[in-house]
């Protein structure tokens, strides 16, 4: 039967063009839960660099609910009952890792918008995985950098008691080089008074945190509540100040001095293209980093698929895909060793704007074409 | 009993040919499907063990869940790198070895948990295993060398002799016997004097001290019991996922293994299963048609308890006259 | 000196809210029976309820008064349509049933508000802070927030020792045979007595808007604390939920500040927080098992 329909859809595809029907591509993302916003602003933008790139395409989405059990679910699903052979999409490293394997030993390309977990960033390399957005570290090196960069020695460095908290603040120390004391948090935390106490006790220069979504938010709101806010500067990589977190903290966020690969501000036609396109289709919601990154993702898949149209040959669009053939929306942009981005990195600053909310404003450049400490392990 | 064992071989029968139907149909994700509602029946049914037949109502039970699936990953893990575990024990990837291990582990765990447990009863017992589940998954997200929260990769499924472990429907099959085993095992446990003793608690353990039971030693080793089961079956879910977090300790994973046994019927032992293969299926079908699928996942949730006393085994029953038991 | 009284009256701040928390929940527990696993839903909504007004309108009090409303006009409705048939239930069908609340509730509030966090702010009058010590500015919201808490434990105290309804509500959690038996029209003391307690619950969101994000789920995180609270002060005591909570308010705020620093002077330093963080996450979860190991009703048990 199986063999019937391949049969059936070989002749259709000699008759037509191959990608006149659209590809599919499986879009395996977290929409429920706390992170949903997360998936959601990945598939927007998303469907809107694929469309922006003029391939006929179709998304085929589900949620992962933030558990690799059903992420591994559906990679089935998509991979061996509709025949999809490009996956993207996830949110969380754990569930990357559940999934990243599985697509691999079935020979499909896996293009990861935003988790880069280490494991897979090293030893375990494989050539049908690409990272588009960041190896988690460097998100966090930048951050030291752009410390040590305004001259600051001391530092406390605030980071949830897990891996990904403990890597941050890793990350962190090693451009920095100053003298960093951590305060770990916990891990479904929301109230930081008793962080905030010690922070004043211990007086530094900077401070560094890294709190995604619901917890960052808090830890802005409470920064400024005690008073913190202004008396000592605090550092942070982008996931701790998307546009949906300065949105929901408001003032609170002014003068927070962040570091990312992409702002708003850029100066450049792919950004400005992306931004158009994000708000006449979305014009409630503020286009966050999460929604750059999707916005890129679709912009490199729909290069690729256009180069050697459609799916049909996974070698000749894994090639592809690698050459990265596209204008990204935040300039300079290469695939490394281990085929996660060779970029550059911007500090920026939170300010008002005329209406009073925060804005994220680019200060300039902090690192210049620099890839990821595990490149190196990857052997191709 | 004619009739049970004839009705148990056709349903071995029926699940033994998913692999092959969903060859046949082109939706061959179901073996995968089905195959995680075996898992998931297996550590719902050993939970139902202690909860419905027992009468302890264990708020923790992905604990011995998640450890018995953190015995393959890091004994994997340690076969991989070569290394030893603590320096000692070398890592494996055979499944006879690594089942045995984590149904010891999980055992101990459980040994542990229990003996403190079981000297409250009621609402305290249901918090205070919550309590030691929480402990057990904080350690388990701070365990650095195995991935802390991301959890552990395990690259290749287990081996067993003779048996292709990488063939999709031979790995569902394996499962499938040992979720046999289980269940037959729990069929002999309840039926056993033993499990005529933890039922006997249950109804009443003042009786049953009077009549001279050490009514504590008892429940700890059905407790026990329980927590090897599913030790077993997070063992198993480890070489199907091929992958460990501490997603699988969590407290809310503890509430959807209680939710599989009460939606499937408390104290029978097809419920669990059936419970567990619901929900599993539910809420695939369910988020494949919309984002929004929890709410009427809810609503059906809410609807069965309302509607039915006994789950979804008192609405079979009811449909075949009274005899799903 | 400084940092321990600021510590202590942030252990204060947050054992006030478990103890908006727990108050509702221990009584519905008590009385009713009933394992309610969706109390934190109510505690979502408040917030939810008072953010949003407050955006509109630009009135904190607005959004208060919004948010109270919300909170305890959904737990009457959950009283009414789902709760009321499980009395008689064991506690398991009620798990299962509060369980598919929570799913409920939680996608209920994505379709309203959508998936972002909501914008929360505080009343101008409280945004500052104030030197109670020389050397030591403390936020006046957050004392506000514990003015509030003490505010509504003494109330409750008067309310369930001074009137009617608080003794009808003593001799529930007492006796629940007892009160039904006496002819009381029970339906209504519990719907008020549920009401009330999704009400206190949705009192525990709006004033926790302002410190934490808005946002989906965030009832499902705190819901386990407050259960904690509930078992430790005892099943049906709001006396016992107010010691324990903020006993353990005061102990996970200390753990938290205090813990990995005295580690610190027998181990190296990053590694003496880790495991300080990871204790103090077990803290109130050790306390538990310690207090009911020893106490196995907890501190103030109402049953006999």
């Amino acid at each position: 039967m199986k063999k019937l329909l391949l049969t059936a859809s070989l002749v259709l595809a000699a008759a037509t063009p191959l990608w006149a029907e659209g590809t599919k591509i499986g879009v395996i993302t977290t929409l429920s839960g706390p992170a949903g916003y997360l998936g959601e602003q990945i598939r927007d933008g998303m469907k809107l660099g694929l469309e922006a790139t003029g391939v006929p395409f179709e998304l085929v989405v589900e949620d992962d609910g933030r558990d690799p059990n059903t992420g591994l679910q559906i990679a089935d699903r998509m991979m061996n009952e509709e025949g999809i052979k490009l996956l993207t999409g996830i949110v969380f490293s754990n569930v990357a890792m559940a999934v990243v394997p599985e697509a691999m030993d079935l020979g499909a390309l896996y293009v990861s918008p935003n988790a880069g977990p280490s494991p897979l960033a090293g030893a375990k390399c494989n050539a049908n995985y690409f990272v588009v957005s960041w190896q988690n570290d460097s998100l966090h090196e930048a951050a030291g950098a752009a410390a040590k960069g305004r001259g600051y020695k001391t530092a406390v460095a605030l980071a949830p008691n897990y891996q990904a908290g403990k890597d941050a603040i890793a990350g962190f120390s090693r451009e920095f080089g100053g003298e960093v004391s951590e305060i770990y948090t916990g891990v479904d935390q929301s109230d930081f008074a008793s962080e905030m106490a010690q922070i004043r006790d211990r007086a530094p220069d900077v401070v560094f945190q890294f709190h995604p979504g619901g917890q960052g938010i808090a830890f802005l709101k409470q920064y400024q509540q005690s008073g913190l806010l202004g008396a000592v500067p605090m550092v942070v990589a982008e996931p701790s100040f998307d546009a949906v977190i300065l949105k929901a903290v408001g003032p609170a966020a002014l003068g927070v001095i962040g570091t990312t690969h992409w702002g708003a501000d850029f100066d450049n036609e792919a950004s400005r293209q992306m931004l158009a396109a994000w708000s006449a289709a979305y014009p409630d919601k503020p286009l966050t980093n999460y929604g750059q990154q999707g916005y890129d993702t679709g912009l490199l898949i729909g290069s690729a698929l256009q180069q050697v149209g459609g799916d049909a040959d996974v070698d000749a669009l894994r090639a592809a895909l690698k050459e990265a053939n596209f204008i990204s929306t935040r300039g300079n942009f290469a695939f490394g060793p281990n085929q996660h981005p060779v970029q550059d990195w911007f500090v920026t600053e939170v300010v008002a704007d005329e209406a009073g909310n925060p804005k994220s404003v680019t200060k300039g450049k902090i690192r210049e074409q620099v890839g990821d400490v595990y490149a190196a392990d990857c052997k191709m | 009993m004619r009739r049970e064992t004839l009705a148990l071989l056709a349903v071995f029968a029926v699940l033994a040919l998913v692999p092959v139907l969903a060859e046949l149909t082109g939706q061959t994700s179901w073996t995968r499907l089905v195959g995680q509602a075996l898992i998931y029946g297996m550590a719902a049914a050993s939970l139902n063990f202690i909860l419905g037949y027992g009468g302890m109502i264990s708020f923790g039970h992905a604990t011995f869940f998640g450890i018995g699936g953190y015995v393959v990953g890091i004994l994997y893990f340690h076969f991989d790198e070569g290394t030893r575990f603590l320096g000692i024990i070398p890592g494996t990837g055979q499944m006879l070895l690594t089942l045995p291990a984590a149904i010891l582990v999980s055992g101990l765990a459980a040994a542990l948990v229990g003996a403190l447990s079981l000297r409250t009863g009621g609402v305290q017992f249901i918090m205070i295993t919550l309590a030691f589940a929480q402990m057990f998954f904080f350690l388990f997200i701070s365990l650095k060398t195995y991935g802390g929260e991301d959890g552990v990769m395990v690259r290749r499924t287990n081996s067993l002799p003779g048996l292709n472990m990488r063939d999709k429907a031979t790995l569902y099959w394996v499962i499938l016997v040992v979720a046999a085993g289980y269940y037959l095992f729990l069929r002999q446990l309840v039926r056993s004097s033993f499990g005529q003793i933890i039922a006997g608690i249950r109804q009443n353990e003042r009786r049953m001290t009077a009549m001279g039971v050490a009514t504590y030693r008892y429940k700890l080793a059905a407790f026990i019991l329980s927590g090897m089961g599913a030790g077993l079956a997070g063992a198993l879910m480890v070489n199907f996922l091929r992958f460990a977090s501490p997603d699988m300790l969590h407290w809310t994973r503890s509430g959807e293994l209680m939710v599989m046994v009460i939606l499937g019927g408390v104290g029978t032992l097809a419920g669990p299963f059936v419970g567990a293969a619901a929900l599993t299926i539910i809420e695939t079908l369910l988020s494949r048609l919309t984002e929004h699928w929890m709410l009427p996942v809810g609503v059906l949730l809410l609807a069965v308890v309302l509607l039915s006393r006994g789950g979804l085994m008192a609405l079979i029953a009811r449909m075949t006259g009274g005899r799903g038991k | 000196m400084i940092l321990l009284t600021e510590q202590l009256l942030n252990g204060l701040q947050y054992g006030v809210t478990l103890f908006l928390l727990a108050a509702g929940l221990t009584l519905i527990f008590g009385i009713m029976g009933v394992i309610n696993l969706a109390h934190g839903a109510f505690y979502m909504a408040g917030a939810f309820a008072a953010s949003w007004v407050a955006i509109q309108t630009g009135s904190f009090w607005g959004g208060l008064l919004a948010g109270l409303l919300v909170s305890g006009l959904i737990g009457v409705l959950v009283e009414v349509g789902v709760i009321r048939r499980l009395y008689a239930r064991d506690h398991l069908d009620q798990v299962l049933a509060t369980f598919a609340l929570i799913l409920i509730l939680n996608q209920g509030t994505v379709l309203i508000f959508g998936r972002q966090p909501l914008f929360s702010s505080m009343p101008e009058i409280f945004s500052g802070s104030v030197e109670i010590l020389p050397g030591l500015p403390y936020p006046v919201y957050r004392l506000f927030v514990i003015v509030v808490g003490l505010t509504v434990a003494a109330g409750l105290y008067l309310l369930i020792n001074r009137t009617r309804i608080g003794m009808l509500v003593r001799a529930g959690a007492t006796n629940r045979e007892m009160v039904r038996a006496l002819g009381v029209d029970i339906r209504r003391l519990y719907t008020t007595v549920f009401g009330l307690g999704a009400l206190l619950a949705g009192l525990a969101g709006v004033m926790a808007s302002p410190i934490v994000s808005v946002q989906v789920g965030m009832g499902d995180e705190i819901i386990l604390a407050t259960f904690v609270v509930v078992v430790i002060g005892g099943v049906g005591s709001v006396k016992g939920a107010f010691v324990a909570g903020l006993l353990l308010g005061l102990a996970d705020t200390m753990l938290r500040a205090f813990l990995p620093s005295l580690l610190a002077q027998v181990m190296s330093g990053p590694e003496a927080q880790a495991l300080g963080t990871g204790i103090s996450s077990m803290g109130i979860y050790l306390m538990m098992a310690i207090v009911l190991l020893l106490r196995p009703r907890g501190l103030f048990a109402a049953q006999g």
